[in-house]
């Protein structure tokens, strides 16, 4: 075999290919990009798909994708519960998810490189059940109308319903219930990830496992009004455990670095103007720290479990075929853990998550809890909706972030959106402006109004 | 024609394709070994930019004649109404079906030719179908939305219903008395979970599903949801069996080292 060694350097060696004899730093990104894609989980490589697939001539975009962590150990994509739904009030995200089931109904076709395997997404199709008290009833009906009339296939239940159809959940204090026939329930999200990314990297795309460090270097475009806007020249890579950094020369940045966006954005100066500027307003996502946990219960509800969503805000669905669920909880804005590592704090579910779960499933009372895990969420702490668009006083980013739990299922269709305006200067298939930056800069929030 | 040589680029560039298995809609064995023609292809392509362009247009080829084939028949709906619209795609995909009311079925023959007489029952809504062996999929089903009496459904060795075409079998939950989904390739328990909707569901056949790993407890997951229904086609003890060989080669291979 050190014949064949050989060959393949002789090979690599040709006129035309990038060998070079003194290679000192494996795995540097090249020199020019043309966009470069900061953070390698399901958005960004969406993006980077989205961009390949729309491009009218091969090669014609030059897409790089960094990502910091190549363990993806952190990363809020592979720690997700994976659920997908459409039972929103907003209609953007009804139709950004409804899209992206529609991407995964056909993923194969997407996806499919040629002589590998096919996509296999293990999705299960057992719809979300979300139950809503006397007060929630009212918003739950128009929730329920506007998801009708955008397209998703959902349907209300009475609570004699729930419990014809339900038997072994607890039908006290519910007053309405809504639940999702069809393309609605959860997969896997790393089959999805390494399947947008081998796709993606089949089509082209460069991928570096480095940091964005470093102050974003921009240049000073235009100043008028006490206004300046920035362009972004370069973006300076830095190499794993390395001091060594590579600065890639690029036209357009794509900020998808999720529950780090935030400070990727503070590398390009915004918010960090004159007081009472629009210069001075920072992105709103920051990490938010949550926790799953995992139930063993034999006698728990079987193959018909929904994924449960109760009005207290607890959550639950079936994990696999033997009897193990996953549950949790958001907490309230005062109880937000801390988010410098991803410890599990196992107390939370014994006072807040277990007694709740209990009442609603009486089959969860003698439950063990199995492991657990912690993740973050990019919360978008004006108004918990995902960030889509060009930033009005940097020239060349754009955000694609602040999803706030949703990420990894609006990651489809918010990449194809994504595409679509860097390369076609506007939505084509989803109207997504109200999605912008302009309702920060208007301090006008688009609320998901949920059924409390 | 000249065949332009794909150039090697080393580094971060093209990924070689590392894993040599032919793209097929159904993942094979690794024990399988490739046909020497899918192997030749699939070198070719590595090499030659009008070879891998060659294969992706065969099969976008294939992807569209299977939407064609599917596609939604508005035409002989607004024609002719709900029932012979559904007839009619259902006879254009080579499968058969019944009436209510009505005992003989209406299939085409070896050839492909089928009698135009279904025309006129507009009033029939359509009782049994059978379309084992076609290329039915999930954006077929549009065209059998309306069929609201629908009691049998036969999709055996149909390699295109998935787990999202079960997704959809809910619109039938009134009527629906019996399913053979034996030997469909691409249904998984992911899918079958999806079938507790289909309250007045009497038979279930699920023999033969390969993505299915256990299917004694698949079945008995669905007896507890499905109190009604006979499931036939897989024993309680399938999927127990590997365990078992496994321990008792474990046993014989621990005996072995310690004599």
């Amino acid at each position: 075999s050190g014949l064949a060694a050989m060959r393949k350097h002789a090979v690599r060696a040709m006129p035309g290919s990038d060998w070079q004899p003194l290679e000192i730093t494996p795995g540097l990104p090249p020199e020019r990009a043309d966009v470069v894609i900061v953070g390698g989980g399901v958005v960004g490589w969406s993006v980077a798909y989205w961009l390949k697939r729309k491009e009218r001539i091969r090669d014609g975009v030059r897409v790089l994708v960094v990502e910091k962590d190549p363990t993806y150990s952190q990363a809020s994509t592979v720690l997700s519960v994976g659920g997908i739904r459409q039972q929103f009030s907003l209609p953007e995200n009804i139709h950004l998810s409804l899209a992206s089931a529609e991407f995964l109904r056909s993923i194969n076709e997407h996806l499919g490189v040629l002589n590998e395997d096919p996509v296999d997404l293990q999705f299960n199709h057992s719809g979300y059940l979300f139950i809503a008290s006397e007060k929630g009833a009212g918003i739950m009906e128009e929730n329920y109308r506007t998801q009708r009339y955008a397209g998703a296939k959902v349907t209300l239940l009475s609570p004699a319903q729930v419990k014809e159809k339900f038997p072994w959940l607890n039908t006290e204090g519910v007053a309405l219930a809504s639940y999702g026939l069809e393309n609605e329930g959860w997969f896997d999200p790393w089959s999805l990830l390494n399947a947008l990314r081998r796709k993606a990297i089949s089509m082209g795309v460069y991928q570096c496992f480095g940091e964005v460090t470093g102050r974003v270097t921009s240049d000073c475009l235009l100043d008028a009004f006490e206004m300046s806007f920035k362009r972004i020249r370069y973006v300076n890579v830095r190499m794993p455990n390395s001091l060594e950094y590579q600065p890639v020369e690029c036209a357009i940045v794509v900020n998808a670095a999720g529950a780090h966006s935030g400070k990727v954005a503070d590398l390009a100066g915004i918010g960090s103007g004159p007081k009472d500027t629009l210069a001075a307003v920072p992105v709103p996502v920051e990490p938010r720290k949550r926790y799953v946990y995992v139930l063993h219960c034999p006698d728990g509800p079987g193959l018909d479990t929904p994924f449960l969503i109760d009005y207290s805000g607890v959550y639950c669905r079936r994990e696999g075929l033997g009897g193990n669920y996953i549950a949790g909880l958001s907490p309230e804005e005062e109880e937000e853990p801390d988010t410098r590592d991803l410890e599990v704090d196992y107390n939370f579910f014994q006072d807040r998550i277990w007694p709740l779960l209990a009442h609603r499933v009486p089959a969860f009372e003698c439950t063990k809890v199995a492991s657990a895990w912690a993740g973050y969420y990019d919360y978008n702490t004006f108004d918990q909706n995902c960030i889509l668009g060009l930033h009005p006083l940097v020239n060349n980013m754009y955000f694609a972030t602040g999803f706030s739990g949703h990420g990894l299922q609006q990651s489809p269709a918010a990449g194809r959106a994504l595409a679509e305006l860097i390369l076609d200067g506007g939505f084509r298939t989803l109207d997504l402006s109200a999605l912008g930056f302009e309702r920060i800069f208007h301090q006008e929030p688009v609320l998901e109004r949920s059924i409390v | 024609m000249a065949l332009y040589r794909t150039v090697q680029l080393s580094g971060c560039a093209r990924m070689c394709v590392s894993v040599a298995r032919p793209y097929s809609t159904v993942a094979r064995s690794p024990s399988t070994p490739l046909p020497l023609r899918s192997k030749l292809l699939f070198f070719l392509s590595q090499h030659f930019y009008d070879v891998e362009q060659l294969l992706s247009w065969s099969s976008w080829l294939r992807n569209w004649t299977l939407r064609r084939k599917n596609t939604f028949y508005s035409y002989t709906q607004e024609q002719y109404g709900n029932n012979v619209a559904a007839a009619f795609y259902i006879l254009s995909l080579k499968g058969g079906f019944r009436f209510s009311g009505q005992s003989e079925w209406f299939r085409p023959n070896e050839k492909g030719k089928f009698s135009w007489d279904f025309v006129n029952f507009q009033e029939h809504p359509i009782e049994e179908v059978d379309v084992s062996g076609t290329v039915i999929n999930c954006t077929g089903l549009d065209n059998l939305v309306s069929q609201k009496n629908l009691r049998t459904l036969s999709l055996r060795g149909c390699r295109e219903v998935d787990d999202w075409f079960l997704s959809r079998l809910h619109i039938f939950q009134e009527s629906l008395e019996e399913l053979n989904l034996s030997g469909c390739p691409r249904i998984s328990v992911g899918g079958l979970c999806a079938l507790h909707h289909l309250r007045k569901l009497r038979k279930l056949d699920l023999s033969s599903l390969p993505r299915v790993q256990n299917p004694g407890l698949v079945r008995i997951l669905l007896e507890e949801v499905l109190p009604h229904c006979h499931i036939t086609g897989v024993e309680y003890d399938e999927g127990l069996q590997a365990f078992q060989e496994e321990k008792d080669s474990e046993a014989l291979s621990s005996t072995g080292t310690g004599a």
